[in-house]
């Protein structure tokens, strides 16, 4: 009797101990990326762009990288949305019908989720070469939605799979067509977890750095238009970290504040769109 | 009526044509890169370019072992380190926390997997480095000398496999522990009554009854934490070193694939074959991804079979 509560003991001990690293770890980053990025954030970090001697060390903020940011998440989450409603309507039985091909699409978007970004990376920039096209701010948004889509689309199959069968049922039964079904029913009822889905997303491509390296580029300037080059937030961070100057390592530590401080932002919104707009569905 | 017969098939053929492209596009992105790499694999063959260890593209030498074999040391070290404790908060967030303590850390957990991959690679250079700088490679070079894979050698700039596998191992804790726990918490309670009714303590009902039955969720979130932790880019590039050498310690530095394909490609595109060379690479750890993650699904398909049975 005494061996076994001496090991029940023993690992709770170690249980509660690996959560204690866990959360404790995690927690040290956050303040140590709030400290340290704090120290140099100020109001011509988020208001201007980069001047002559940025990288030296003179003044000038990181606009750049933060519209640029926006900009390819923004146009990336739109274009993977278009692409991921229709894909995760297809993955319900309604459409597939015979269910091995919702097996194969479902598969075949398991292995997209899997790939990493650096590796959509060097496929689209090899996409942007094969059209005759450069680094740009589409380049990006295109390698971005290769990125958002799988991860989109999996968070969005996942919340219309929880949809009861007889609410559709119910729909059809009162001579609704399918697309009727889907429109007024199903994604009526699932909008909470379809809003959190691509809010997650757009948290994960703005954070991304693999995949827009390649086919955005990087410039001290706003782009004017879709061809243009753009710098990224988690790029802008990783050069400035680059430069021997301890005024520019700074700018990058308040960087990182900024991108984490937007995806934390996002993510947090996700999940009170989530609880908030759960209200409207059918219990 | 026409018009409601008419936007029903246009939306289910575009549903149907948005859909199909899914595997198209799988099976694309592997061809488009292997037609990319094909310059380079009809001049060397493929095993001698996995096994060349020498990386020289002026000179027409691109032999990828140091690369890979890079990957592999920060991947594992870093699996090392964060499976048992993943396992064990996993246990700890679905079997022992109070309610009230799993609502609170879910969601924070859920959160920090959101964590862009710079963010950890900061706070590796930030602290990690330093970290391994100043004290455990010191140590290590006083008190384990002998031990094969943990001999260092004194002075270190930080830049390491040790470093990258640190972060490594904490990028994907998150990620692995959301997984685990999910699993865990879908077991019948049935079950844990069953044992615990018998008279199993907590633990035992864990260790004979829950990590029995949960067995292959909890292997097909490791496998899939490691498929995702060998691809990672930004944050190993970043505390690393980059040098380009086959790692014997810990304390030596690495150059994993995906940073050999994020500091090179782009640039030098004059040199011949360096393009076919780096595309090559991504395909190397293309395929080396999709293996793992085939064989988590086939591991969870089984077992899902296995329960219906």
């Amino acid at each position: 009797m005494t061996r076994r509560s001496v090991e029940e003991v023993i690992f709770k001990v170690l249980m509660y101990l690996a959560t204690c690293v866990v959360v404790g770890s995690l927690l040290l980053l956050l303040a140590i990326i709030t400290i340290k990025g704090a120290r140099a954030l100020d109001l011509d970090m988020i208001t201007k762009i980069p001047t002559g001697g940025y990288y030296l060390g003179k003044e000038g903020g990181v606009l750049n990288a933060i519209v640029g940011s926006l900009l390819l998440a923004l146009g990336a989450t739109v274009l993977a949305t278009l692409l991921a409603l229709p894909v995760v309507l297809f993955l319900q039985n309604d459409y597939a019908g015979r269910t091995w091909l919702a097996g194969v699409v479902r598969t075949a978007l398991d292995l997209l989720w899997g790939i990493p970004s650096i590796v959509y990376g060097a496929f689209g920039f090899s996409i942007l070469l094969f059209l005759g096209m450069r680094a740009s701010l589409l380049g990006g948004i295109i390698a971005l939605t290769l990125v958002e889509f799988p991860i989109m689309a999996r968070a969005m199959d996942e919340v219309l799979r929880m949809i009861p069968r007889e609410l559709k049922e119910a729909s059809y039964a009162i001579g609704a067509t399918r697309w009727e079904t889907m429109r007024v029913v199903v994604v009526r009822q699932a909008m909470p977890g379809l809003v959190t889905a691509v809010l997650l997303a757009f948290g994960r491509g703005i954070g991304d750095a693999a995949s827009v390296l390649f086919t955005a580029g990087y410039t001290d300037n706003l782009p004017r238009s879709l061809m243009d080059p753009v710098a990224s937030l988690p790029l802008a961070v990783f050069f400035q970290l680059g430069t021997p100057f301890p005024e520019v390592q700074a700018r990058a530590h308040a960087s990182a504040l900024i991108l984490l401080i937007i995806v934390l932002f996002v993510s947090i919104i996700a999940r009170l769109c989530g609880a908030r707009l759960s209200r409207f569905a059918v219990k | 009526m026409f018009i409601r017969a008419l936007r029903e098939r246009t939306s289910a053929s575009l549903i149907w044509l948005v859909s199909l492209t899914v595997p198209l596009l799988t099976i694309g992105v592997v061809v488009a890169l292997y037609v990319r790499s094909r310059p380079i694999l009809t001049k060397f063959p493929l095993l001698d370019l996995l096994r060349g260890t020498d990386w020289q593209p002026q000179a027409g030498l691109f032999g990828f072992k140091p690369f890979i074999i890079g990957t592999v040391w920060v991947t594992v070290l870093g699996m090392v380190l964060a499976t048992p404790i993943c396992l064990l908060t996993a246990i700890f967030l679905s079997e022992y926390a109070h309610p009230r303590v799993r609502a609170i850390l879910r969601p924070i957990i859920d959160i920090l997997a959101g964590i862009p991959s710079v963010v950890y690679g900061l706070f590796g250079v930030l602290v990690i480095v330093p970290f391994v700088a100043d004290h455990a490679s010191p140590w290590a070079a006083k008190h384990l000398t002998h031990l094969p894979w943990l001999s260092s050698p004194g002075f270190s700039t930080g830049y390491t496999v040790l470093a990258g596998g640190v972060v490594l191992g904490l990028m994907v804790i998150p990620f692995i522990v959301a997984v685990a726990d999910e699993v865990l918490h879908g077991i019948p309670a049935a079950l844990r009554e069953a044992s615990l009714s018998l008279g199993a303590t907590r633990w035992e009902t864990v260790k004979h009854v829950l990590v029995r039955a949960a067995l292959p969720g909890l292997v097909a979130a490791v496998v899939l934490g490691f498929s995702r932790a060998f691809g990672e880019t930004m944050a190993v590039l970043m505390v690393v070193g980059n040098v380009w050498e086959i790692p014997h310690s810990v304390f030596d530095p690495a150059y994993p694939l995906p940073a050999l394909i994020a500091n090179n490609y782009g640039e030098m595109m004059s040199i011949p074959l360096y393009d076919a060379a780096l595309l090559l690479a991504a395909l190397i750890l293309l395929v080396i991804v999709l293996v793992f993650n085939m064989l988590a699904q086939l591991i969870l398909v089984m077992a899902r079979k296995r329960a219906s049975a």
